[in-house]
C-alpha cells in the first residue's frame, strides 16, 4: 500500500517542526518519491544524522511501505 | 537477528576498505538506487567489494540494524558508515567522496 505525498510531508513536519518539506512524485505512481527537507535544526548535523532524523520521522516506513524515497536534506541558506 | 550475523557483517565491513551492500551485483544491480551507487564508485575508479543482500536474508535485515539505516544500498569506507545512495550522490557532486577516498588512502581499481 503506497503512501500519499501529503502523508509523508505531514509525518516529517510532525517530527521536525521547523522543516520545509517538498515532495515530488517521481513516477506519478504514488510509490516513487523524492523528498527535500530543509531545516534549521539540521545545522551542525552530519548528512547521515540529518537523514536518520527524517527516517525516524517516518517511523519505520522507510524501506517498507516507502521503498523508493530519494532524500535530500539541507540547512536553510 | 543473531549475533553471528552481526559478527559476519562486522567482519565484512572491517575486512574491506570500500564495501557496498547492495541489491544485485555491480554488473546486474536489481534496484535503481544500487545502480546509482555502483555508477558513482565506478566513476571514482576505486577498488571496492560488493555484497548482494538479496542472496542473504540475514545480512539483508542485519545490515539495517548494524548501520541504524533502513535502506539499501549502504557504503562503508575503512569500517565507517558513509551513507546511502543519496548521500553518496551529494558527496560525489560536492567532490567530498573523492576527497574521502583520497584521505583514507583507498586504492584505485585496476
Amino acid at each position: 500500500m503506497p503512501m500519499a505525498a501529503d502523508d509523508i510531508a505531514d509525518m516529517i513536519r510532525a517530527a521536525i517542526p521547523d522543516a520545509q518539506v517538498e515532495i515530488t512524485d517521481l513516477a506519478g505512481d504514488g510509490d516513487h518519491y523524492a523528498a527535500k527537507v530543509v531545516a534549521e535544526s539540521f545545522r551542525g548535523m552530519s548528512r547521515v544524522a540529518q537523514q536518520r532524523a527524517v527516517y525516524a520521522a517516518l517511523g519505520g516506513r522507510m524501506g517498507g511501505v516507502l521503498h523508493a524515497l530519494q532524500l535530500t536534506t539541507a540547512v536553510p541558506n | 537477528m543473531t549475533d553471528a550475523v552481526q559478527q559476519r557483517i562486522a567482519d565484512i565491513v572491517n575486512g574491506n576498505d570500500v564495501v557496498l551492500f547492495m541489491k544485485g551485483t555491480p554488473l546486474f544491480p536489481q534496484c535503481g538506487f544500487s545502480s546509482r551507487a555502483i555508477a558513482i564508485l565506478e566513476h571514482l575508479g576505486v577498488a571496492y567489494e560488493s555484497v548482494d543482500v538479496l542472496q542473504d536474508q540475514g545480512v539483508r535485515q542485519g545490515i539495517k540494524a548494524f548501520s541504524d539505516w533502513p535502506t539499501i544500498p549502504q557504503l562503508y569506507v575503512k569500517g565507517e558508515f558513509v551513507g546511502g545512495s543519496d548521500i553518496m550522490m551529494e558527496m560525489y557532486e560536492a567532490g567530498e567522496l573523492q576527497q574521502l577516498m583520497t584521505d583514507q588512502g583507498v586504492a584505485a581499481a585496476n
